[in-house]
């Protein structure tokens, strides 16, 4: 078999990682949780990094008002449909397309993950700033907007007495090289390409 | 039986004291000031470091058992036991009422003495504490993974229950010797008709290896003497239980004197797996008894009082070849057995040298009968055929004697107030170190078991004046910690201690910091009174009784007031902690409460009954620091006049604030 070829259809698969690793990590360090909170978000569901994480960032949160992390969210629907549909369909481009058509997977799948961040930050956006008017304690911003509690999209940021770090797991990491491979197949495939003409 | 004693000389306790007080390097100790050494160091546990070891002291009068750092000396808990303890509501919470229960009723209080750690393959498994109430005699467990006492068994037959609570190898049985022997069965009789009639029961509690659920096996009745200290036997005499003896006299009054006559008393050798094979083979004798069995049920969190009825004990010289007496100097108190399992030091409180018997030697005169005739038809063996050797002039009262698995032996002095470490074999004394002061006992951690921790020793000791900061005319007891790993003994520490430090167990950390549990959880709390979400709490009448079920979390209960309660109602709150996670726990109390506050673990429930006695709107409040808006955790009760038509009823706000 043809490296690109090969390449093509390991590349996807790869993707399959995230049915079994987390997609991302949001962690919550603060002096009196000396073992840090943590929650990860897989492609169909929030998990507890340790037992009851969850519970316990909920109740921390409840202070400033933020809402309750729910327990499931339309896209846990979606995002394990798009990746199987992705999988299959560049599993099939490999076997049986031309090299162009790796290209036009890879595109389609990086505005499609860049549409899932897109949409993980206006989920965060809504969850830092949509808070309760109640909220027991209210902070204000030098400028005297009210506070937002946005953990950062990518890295880390202190927010009150806590430091939240916000990056990348297992299953986002096999997807990303999942994703170059498919991109390398392309180039790969057309040197392949020009080599047989 | 008038043979027994007839061979024992006296002689002056007095003058063998004088030749006794060995010089090898006092004197040194004053010298020995911190800034001179590094012991500063040596103990200094750094911010958000841990130590090495668990101590655990038990806390005599004050019926504990507390928690220290070693080296550090850091008090982290004191784990009620015997005695009620507002703090933690033992004794005061509806749920731990039982564990207090006795034949006698409710007794709030006992004096805690020996506190030791199960054992498997005669190592420090990190499982359990058991302890022995002393004064109603009782023996508790205490589980290692929530450092609270989870079961208390009532010993029947006994009295002064001091030479407990020891283990055996697999902790296959602790047991719960009598210091006084009492009529058997208990009647109405001449004390001076004592000699031949009291008995001394030594009884054998059977420990579930599982759940460690405690039993007593059996109870060998002894003759009348006082039953001192004791220790198993282990590797070559696993098997064998060594218990020490004074007042082989069975004199009954004006001990001190009449009690100090005989020159030997005597160290006891059970062979407890030949009676246990002799009880499982249906000998022995059930009798009447009344004692109470006291249970904890960690996922009920409420403790269960049963009363047995029937207990099963054994005629010594029934069993041939279980039981004989190895003849001891001047009424010993420590009954200890080198790690190997070969010594048995003997410490004659009165008398001017450590003697100690050799378990083989033992067998062999056992073999070879070589026997210097009975105690009520108990075998006495002559007193050189068990002799392994014996510490000369090592110092005045000797006590307790542990060992650091290097093949030395450490001897508390409590007349000279020292620590003595000596040679076992050659029975020289390397080294001695003085203690402020009155030793009682020391403890090695691991020292009662095949594999001591010899790093460090601490001596406890009965008076501290001028070592601390006066706090009135009583000044704090307290321990001190010496390091042992070099070949002369360095003072490192001292440290105050709960009540008097009697007794101590100690173990390597690692061993029980990794099993600690960290929380109860909520999915596996049976409590009958429990309510798992704000949906489910309520406030139920049943006559003139009023059941409010309660949660909390941080920060509020729900429901937080309550109205409809009447004057002379008892108002029964139980108590749920909805939190899931590590170190915090709620309180609450309720404002004339005539108990104690409840400290409730994350996940656990808890009850108290508060009785309605004026009419009025009365606060109740969280009375453990727990979060940012500890201070808003509140709530009320309106107490209506008898009779009153005001219903039922109580608030949370409207706000959807459970997170369940």
């Amino acid at each position: 078999m043809k490296k690109s070829k090969l390449l093509m259809i390991v590349g996807p698969l790869l993707m399959l990682g995230l049915f079994v690793f987390p997609l991302w990590n949001i962690t919550l360090e603060a002096p009196q949780y000396p073992t840090p909170l943590g929650m990860n978000m897989h492609i169909n569901k929030f998990s507890d990094v340790h037992e009851f994480d969850i519970k316990n960032i909920n109740l921390m949160n409840h202070y400033v008002g933020m809402k309750y992390i729910p327990e499931t969210i339309p896209e846990f629907t979606i995002f394990p449909i798009v990746i199987g549909v992705m999988v299959v369909l560049g599993v099939l481009i490999g076997f049986f397309a031309n090299y162009k058509w790796y290209l036009a997977w890879f595109v389609l799948m990086f505005l499609l993950g860049a549409a899932g961040i897109y949409d993980f930050y206006l989920w965060e956006y809504d969850y830092g700033h949509n808070l309760d008017p109640k909220a027991i304690m209210s902070f204000k911003n030098p400028d005297g907007s009210p506070m937002g509690f946005q953990p950062p999209l990518l890295g880390t940021k202190n927010i009150l007495n806590f430091v939240a770090h916000s990056y990348p797991r297992g299953g986002a990491y096999m997807m990303f090289t999942g994703m170059f491979m498919t991109l390398g197949a392309f180039f790969i495939g057309k040197k392949e390409a020009g080599e047989n003409n | 039986m008038k043979t027994i004693f007839k061979y024992f000389i006296t002689f002056t306790v007095v003058s063998s004291w004088l030749v006794s007080c060995g010089d090898v390097n006092s004197g040194k100790s004053s010298s020995q000031g911190a800034l001179s050494t590094n012991a500063a160091e040596k103990v200094y546990v750094a911010p958000g470091e841990h130590d090495d070891y668990y101590a655990f002291i038990s806390g005599g009068f004050s019926g504990q058992l507390a928690v220290y750092g070693l080296p550090s000396g850091r008090l982290f808990k004191v784990i009620p036991v015997f005695s009620v303890d507002a703090e933690k509501a033992w004794g005061f919470n509806e749920e731990t009422k039982p564990m207090l229960n006795t034949s006698h009723g409710f007794i709030p209080w006992d004096d805690s003495h020996h506190p030791d750690i199960s054992q498997t393959a005669g190592e420090l498994d990190g499982r359990w504490v058991f302890i022995n109430g002393n004064n109603t005699p009782r023996i508790a467990k205490i589980d290692l993974t929530t450092f609270e006492t989870t079961e208390i068994i009532e010993v029947p037959n006994s009295a002064g229950n001091h030479s407990s609570s020891f283990v055996t190898e697999n902790t296959e049985y602790v047991v719960a010797g009598t210091r006084f022997s009492v009529p058997f069965p208990q009647r109405d009789m001449p004390i001076s008709e004592y000699k031949g009639n009291f008995k001394g029961a030594l009884s054998f509690i059977s420990v579930d290896p599982e759940d460690g659920r405690m039993d007593i096996k059996f109870q060998i009745m002894m003759p009348g003497f006082d039953y001192d200290l004791s220790h198993p036997g282990r590797g070559a005499s696993h098997g064998w239980f060594f218990f020490s003896t004074y007042n082989t006299e069975e004199a009954n009054s004006l001990l001190e004197v009449n009690a100090s006559q005989n020159d030997k008393d005597f160290i006891a050798a059970i062979n407890w797996k030949k009676i246990e094979e002799y009880v499982n083979n249906g000998g022995g004798k059930k009798v009447p008894a009344n004692y109470a069995h006291n249970v904890y049920d960690e996922k009920t969190h409420t403790a269960t009082s049963t009363m047995k009825k029937e207990v099963l004990v054994v005629d010594p010289t029934e069993v041939p070849g279980a039981v004989y007496f190895m003849p001891t100097p001047k009424s010993p108190h420590g009954c200890d057995v080198d790690p190997s399992g070969e010594y048995i030091v003997g410490s004659g409180k009165l008398a001017a040298e450590l003697t100690v018997h050799s378990f083989s030697k033992m067998i062999k005169a056992i073999e070879n009968e070589d026997f210097d005739g009975d105690a009520y038809g108990i075998p006495i063996l002559s007193y050189e055929s068990t002799l392994a050797g014996a510490v000369k002039n090592p110092g005045l009262g000797p006590l307790h004697t542990e060992f650091d698995g290097k093949g030395n032996a450490y001897t508390t002095f409590f007349i000279s107030s020292e620590v003595v470490k000596w040679k076992l074999g050659t029975w020289e004394v390397l080294d001695r170190k003085k203690t402020f002061y009155s030793v009682g006992h020391l403890m090695i951690p691991g020292g009662n078991s095949r594999k001591p921790f010899g790093d460090y020793v601490v001596a406890m000791n009965k008076i501290t004046k001028d070592r601390y900061l006066p706090t009135g005319p009583e000044v704090t007891q307290s321990a001190q910690l010496y390091d042992i790993s070099g070949e002369k003994m360095e003072l490192l520490l001292d440290f105050p201690t709960v009540g008097e430090p009697h007794y101590a167990a100690g173990i390597a950390a690692d061993i029980v910091a990794k099993k600690s549990k960290k929380f109860f959880r909520l999915e596996e709390n049976e409590h009958k009174h429990a309510v798992k979400s704000e949906a489910e709490s309520k406030v139920v009448r049943n006559g003139n009784e009023v059941h409010i079920y309660m949660t909390m979390i941080r920060s509020h209960f729900a429901p937080d007031n309550i109205e409809g309660i009447q004057v002379g109602d008892k108002v029964y709150f139980h108590v749920t902690n909805l939190e899931q996670d590590y170190d915090v726990p709620h309180g609450i109390s309720m404002i004339g409460a005539n108990t104690s506050e409840l400290l409730i673990m994350p996940g656990q429930t808890e009850s108290f009954v508060w009785e309605a006695k004026q009419e009025g709107v009365w606060p109740f409040y969280c009375t453990d620091f727990c979060s940012a808006l500890h201070q808003e955790m509140q709530g009320y009760i309106r107490v209506s006049p008898k009779g009153s038509n005001v219903p039922i009823s109580f608030t949370l706000d409207g706000d959807p604030v459970d997170i369940e």
